[in-house]
């Protein structure tokens, strides 16, 4: 019987292996941010460990950083001693970071693959749940938590159980105006919130193969949503495209040499999952979420569900919690529902082809008056490529505000934050209540959706314009 | 960390489900750079509502939090672990736990334990008809028990191991060092370092 492209990368990064012990497998890249790291340094320096390998390592500023003003020092205090903590200690561990202002600074899982540090067949953590992100360069990744963190700082390695599989087929043609976030969307709302808990996702069919390699990091960013620690994508020509010429893609003989080894990446055809789904791309609509989790999604031609519908009590219950927190009523239809806020950015959705593909429906165009259109680049990098295009300006003109990279109103742990009962179409990963900002209510879509919604004021897709 | 052998408290019924660890410690909550002084944050939205069972005077001072399916879900944040424990937490039941949760609180010394709805259904109701009801959560017999009742449950040995030895992670893996030295010098050369900076 063959194997998944994930138990593959397992196999390759296994250090020990013992009868009831989790594996302890190698980290080939650990990405760090201001959050999740310092308990970590603390605690390796309470037991006098130094960082095994700060030459797998590598930081950024992203979850609390200020958009606006970024030449001036961060105004809220604790935010300013998280981010001067991370500096002081990559400084002390010799760990390299992209501090605000660099032109490399950026939502970390926008960083890794621009680097081209992120590569097929590794393993990469981070104290970040969208770590998953990184699987769609055929990379097994997956977020951790601070103790965790510190275990990898100390000894480049993890004890973890093997997780099960699940391969996740989507064949057939997207139509005009469907993305990739609307396929992700579309599988958490089939497999529920839990549905991934214990798996490895691997995406696979026609509807993924014809992706870009930035509508890839879409489908596997939101992994974490459907309850996978990891999702994957075995690599392919598209991958290896994009790879090339990074500058820390491999050149000259190591080009040829993990060509030859990233082309070996693929599960068996005979490779047996532990459960299998399929989805019809043909049939999928825009999709946009309605309630307080992510499972709570459906196409934006639909009414508001009838809890009383709902056959499970637990999910009825948290259908009633859920539209009471979003002031919705049940029947209305999605696309009635007025909104205040468009954030488009974020690690799900803030790279240069949601960008362009936002302008693209934005230009010569205007938002509605009643409207804040906020527009947060990936990274330092996607800023300065989106200038140089004439993204910038396409937003300016629409009435929408040009900000500086970061995590920004995906989590608003910076000053980008929904008021209270605010409502917001967000092309981010989480509409948890208040995760926008406290009593901030939102609807999760894709650049598209986000880029229309902005112009008509009401969630709406381009084909409405 | 602390051994967990078993642990005797009363409990408090969390009747929801995907409870998310931006509820259990929302993001302007996670700027310290400490592991303690989190139990400020803890649901910190739904604690400004004074029926939140949290606030309810009969449930003070519980230390077992029986919680919906799903307990977890989302962000990778530690600090919603450290937030239960500095609020005084031991342990946590539900039927279902998001993967990343599940794996900080065994690292952290917070024990989480699987059950099926159905029981934790009835320990909702014993604790709603008698918040004084103790409870306790063996880890070394793997049963809960409280009245008459005994529940048994499953968990891992090798978890089971380290939260009753109070064992650290890196202290074990740094007992294989060697291994991973060995591993090191046999990875590929094609394989990227962020040292030094290419640009």
């Amino acid at each position: 019987m063959g194997t998944t492209l994930a138990e593959k990368i397992w196999a390759d990064h296994i250090v020990s292996s013992a009868a009831n012990e989790p594996d302890l497998l190698y980290i080939d890249l650990h990405l760090i941010h201001e959050v999740t790291s310092p308990q970590a340094f603390d605690g390796l320096r309470l037991a006098g460990r130094p960082v095994r390998r700060p030459d797998l390592t590598i930081a950024t500023e992203d979850h609390n950083v200020p958009t606006q003003n970024i030449n001036l020092p961060i105004a809220d205090p604790v935010s300013k001693l998280q981010v001067d903590t991370l500096r002081a200690n990559c400084k002390e561990f010799g760990v390299r970071i992209h501090s605000l202002g660099d032109a490399e600074q950026g939502i970390v899982h926008v960083v890794g693959p621009q680097l081209g540090i992120t590569q097929p067949g590794m393993t990469i953590v981070c104290g970040d749940s969208h770590t998953s992100t990184h699987g769609a360069f055929g990379a097994l990744a997956f977020g951790i938590g601070t103790s965790e963190v510190e275990h990898v700082l100390a000894t480049q390695t993890l004890p973890l159980i093997r997780p099960k599989t699940m391969a996740i087929n989507v064949e057939g043609t997207l139509k005009a105006g469907v993305t990739s976030k609307d396929i992700i969307l579309a599988i958490i709302a089939k497999i529920g919130t839990g549905g991934g808990q214990g798996y490895v996702l691997e995406y696979r069919g026609s509807a993924i193969r014809a992706l870009s390699m930035e509508g890839r990091m879409t489908v596997c960013n939101m992994s974490i949503e459907a309850g996978a620690r990891a999702g994957l994508i075995a690599p392919d020509e598209t991958t290896f495209t994009y790879v090339k010429d990074k500058p820390h893609a491999p050149t000259g003989a190591d080009w040829d040499s993990a060509l030859t080894y990233w082309k070996t990446l693929q599960s068996d055809s005979d490779a047996v999952f532990d459960k299998e789904i399929t989805i019809n791309a043909d049939e999928l609509e825009p999709f946009v979420t309605w309630g307080t989790n992510p499972g709570q999604g459906l196409p934006l031609n639909s009414n508001i569900p009838n809890p009383a519908d709902i056959a499970d009590v637990e999910e009825r219950g948290a259908a009633e919690r859920a539209l009471t927190y979003m002031g919705l009523t049940a029947g209305t239809p999605l696309k009635s529902v007025s909104v205040d806020t468009v954030f488009l950015g974020s690690c799900t959705n803030g790279r240069i082809e949601d960008l362009r593909a936002a302008a693209d429906i934005l230009k010569g165009k205007k938002i509605a008056d009643s409207v804040r259109l906020l527009v947060v680049p990936g990274s330092a990098r996607v800023r300065l490529q989106a200038e140089s295009e004439g993204l910038d300006k396409i937003f300016l003109d629409a009435g929408g505000e040009w900000r500086n990279a970061g995590c920004s109103m995906c989590l608003g742990m910076n000053p980008d934050q929904l008021k209270p009962q605010e409502r917001a179409a967000s092309t981010s990963n989480r509409n948890f209540e208040g995760r926008q900002g406290k009593g901030g209510r939102t609807h999760l879509v894709s650049p598209l959706v986000a880029a229309a919604t902005a112009i008509r004021g009401t969630l709406s897709s381009p084909a409405d314009l | 960390m602390e051994k967990f052998i078993a642990h005797t408290g009363r409990a408090i019924p969390l009747r929801r489900s995907n409870v998310d660890t931006d509820q259990i410690i929302p993001a302007v909550y996670l700027k310290r750079v400490t592991k303690s002084g989190f139990e400020d944050g803890l649901f910190s939205a739904w604690r400004s509502d004074p029926e939140f069972v949290l606030n309810k005077s009969e449930y003070q001072g519980a230390t077992i939090l029986v919680a919906g399916p799903d307990f977890g879900t989302g962000s990778s944040r530690e600090h919603a672990v450290w937030a239960l424990q500095n609020y005084g937490f031991k342990v946590v039941l539900s039927s279902r736990f998001a993967d990343i949760f599940r794996g900080n609180s065994q690292k952290a010394g917070l024990l989480t334990v699987l059950i099926p709805q159905v029981v934790i259904e009835e320990i909702w109701q014993e604790i709603e008809s008698d918040p004084k009801l103790a409870i306790t959560v063996d880890l070394e017999s793997k049963t809960i028990r409280y009245g008459s009742a005994i529940h048994t449950f499953e968990i891992d040995d090798y978890t089971r191991w380290r939260l009753m030895e109070g064992l650290d992670d890196i202290g074990l893996t740094l007992k294989k060092i060697d291994q991973v030295s060995a591993f090191e010098a046999k990875r590929a050369a094609f394989k990227p370092q962020t040292l030094p900076i290419r640009a």
